[in-house]
């Protein structure tokens, strides 16, 4: 277990190399030219060799790439085109939306996935089971976007209980915060709601067809110790693989969401700097996006390996 | 409980008429093939061309005329929306396939040879790593935005995630007794990843299709919503709904009813996959509750 564990926190670096090439690559492939998006049209020339002098733009690629790595070393993402800022701090500045949205999101999707995929599961094939089955799929349909603006019509402008756009930072009250936060929260925990509940629910079926379910059944052990002990700790890995999947999915819908929303958070940011070219800013976006996704695949990965111990590493 | 009785996926479809007694199958494979013929035969449904402009209907609601009202233009949104169909269609196909090739490919390898896993898992972790729709948003970018790299686009985002699900299957697979059983007599490596791994994971396989297809036409749809997709004046759903949006308050029905259409095959889809899911793996059949 420990060196299984030594293994997969080296196995970060490699992965993260990837990361980091591939955004470099993408970025550096895209046509258009920084320099001349940041001084606009009507830039000179020397005005321009300038700038991309100034940027490193005239380098071949390859030494682009290796001094990127190097500063990555070091802790440096440099600085955002744009903003003039260190990426690390535009990057800060922009978390704590998302950072709750991510979080509010999961536990709204966990608590309606979790619960619906098991009621699913015990009354299977009964009208319950139909309709929250239905209604899962029906959720898992739901492009994010097109449920945002529904809100925003419904809760928005018709209730009018829920801002529609903007963000209140949490120094300004919690309350606040959750308020601006609540439709696009609802949001992406009702899209990815669905697929927690569908993999709850085939999850919980696949363990309850197993011969150990019926034995306890048969030996005699209550309905719901059989349930809540012998059937959903056996059903609880593919939950929380899905769980940590979602964690990525919610941080690509914070891109559309965010859009929609104006919230002023990450996955904003992020659509920005690539239709800008900021390139320092969106590798420096996708390095970090991927460091914590990286990280809690990791984790599920040890849990998976904690909990199953069928499961064998190599 | 480990199975030793093998599955025969190809087996069960001598009894087609099986197939039809999972009303989610038929329910959802009647709603993909209606859209599919809807948007198919676009020229025979449509009301209206769906490019032509009549600045004197702008932004009229829904009527016997235009069943789901006009745009900004004064476009027909029932007729865009059809001709957005086909778009999606091809899109959401493409991409199931060449990302279900792939990524099947690379989650029989990563699963069955250990060392490769690795290697494999590693890059793949690298590119599941971005958030898909920046990954799709950057990728669209680069190649410029042509449908055929929007598919490329989408099949660079699913395959590793189609990869990993086969693999988690296959790490399952071969640890049963039927493919130790086969080892010990002496079949090959090739012939126990095809003749007995391969035939055991299509359920995953195809549901995992069927949730990548459906994904993909609501990501084509997120993209050209965004306006990083397929250029606006093309109709696709997420196109469509897009031009809607400065207009969400005064003419919701230009998102309202290309949105549902996105949500029925999306539905479709969906459903006949898990329908699929439930027929295939008989070890769910009999199961009712406890």
């Amino acid at each position: 277990m420990r060196q299984y564990l030594i293994k997969r926190i080296l196995a970060l670096v490699p992965v993260l190399l990837i990361v980091g090439f591939v955004g470099f690559l993408l970025l550096n492939l895209i046509p258009g030219d920084p320099a001349l998006v940041i001084l606009g049209p009507e830039a000179t020339l020397d005005q321009v060799n300038k700038l991309r002098a100034e940027l490193g733009l005239n380098l071949p690629i390859y030494l682009r790439l290796i001094y990127w790595y190097a500063r990555l070393f070091r802790g440096d993402l440099g600085y955002s085109i744009f903003s003039s800022l260190p990426v690390l701090q535009a990057i800060f500045e922009r978390l704590q939306p998302t950072l709750l949205l991510t979080i509010f999101s999961l536990i709204i999707a966990s608590a309606i996935g979790i619960t619906s995929g098991i009621v699913a599961a015990l009354k299977r094939g009964t009208w319950i089971d139909q309709i929250a089955t239905s209604l899962s799929i029906f959720g898992l349909s739901i492009p994010s976007f097109w449920l945002s603006l529904i809100l925003i019509i419904m809760f928005g402008v018709w209730v009018r209980w829920f801002p529609v756009a903007g963000y209140e930072p949490l120094k300004n009250g919690f309350l606040k915060t959750l308020r601006t936060l609540a439709l696009p929260s609802l949001t992406l925990g009702f899209v990815n709601s669905a697929f927690i509940s569908r993999v709850t629910r085939s999850s919980m079926l696949e363990v309850m067809s197993q011969d150990y379910i019926k034995v306890a059944r048969a030996k005699g052990l209550s309905y719901r110790k059989v349930i809540l002990k012998h059937a959903l700790r056996n059903a609880i890995l593919p939950i929380i693989t899905v769980m940590g999947l979602t964690l990525g999915n919610l941080v690509s819908g914070a891109v559309v969401v965010e859009t929609i929303f104006a919230l002023p958070g990450i996955g904003q940011l992020a659509l920005s700097s690539i239709l800008r070219r900021d390139y320092p800013l969106t590798q420096g976006i996708l390095l970090f996006t991927a460091t914590v996704f990286v990280l809690v695949n990791l984790l599920v990965d040890i849990l998976y390996a904690f909990l199953d111990p069928r499961i064998k590493y190599g | 409980m480990v199975d030793t009785e093998e599955k025969n996926f190809f087996s069960r479809f001598k009894g087609l008429k099986l197939v039809f007694k999972y009303r989610s199958i038929t329910i959802g494979l009647a709603l993909v093939t209606f859209l599919l013929l809807v948007s198919l035969l676009a020229p025979a449904f449509s009301t209206h061309n769906p490019m032509y402009k009549d600045p004197n209907i702008r932004l009229s609601p829904p009527s016997r005329e235009y069943f789901f009202g006009t745009d900004n233009l004064g476009q027909d949104v029932y007729s865009r929306t059809l001709y957005g169909g086909r778009l999606s269609f091809l899109t959401g196909f493409s991409v199931m396939f060449i990302s279900g090739f792939f990524g099947t490919l690379l989650g029989l390898i990563a699963g069955y040879y250990r060392r490769l896993d690795f290697v494999i898992m590693r890059v793949l972790d690298g590119f599941m790593a971005f958030p898909s729709i920046l990954l799709a948003i950057a990728l669209t970018a680069v190649l410029g935005g042509r449908l055929s790299n929007v598919i490329i686009a989408l099949s660079i985002v699913y395959t590793p995630s189609s990869a990993r699900v086969i693999r988690s299957v296959v790490l399952i697979i071969r640890e049963t007794e039927y493919v130790e059983a086969s080892k010990s007599i002496g079949a090959s490596s090739l012939r126990i990843i095809f003749c007995h791994i391969l035939p055991n994971s299509f359920a995953p396989i195809i549901v995992q299709g069927s949730y990548v297809f459906a994904r993909a036409v609501i990501l084509e749809a997120a993209l050209s919503f965004l306006g990083a997709g397929v250029p606006p004046w093309i109709p696709t759903w997420g196109g469509i709904m897009s031009s809607g949006r400065p207009y969400m308050m005064v003419a919701p029905w230009i998102i309202f009813f290309p949105g549902i259409v996105v949500i029925l095959a999306v539905f479709g889809l969906n459903f006949f996959g898990d329908g699929l899911r439930d027929f295939s793996d008989p070890r769910l059949r009999g199961v009712r509750g406890m």
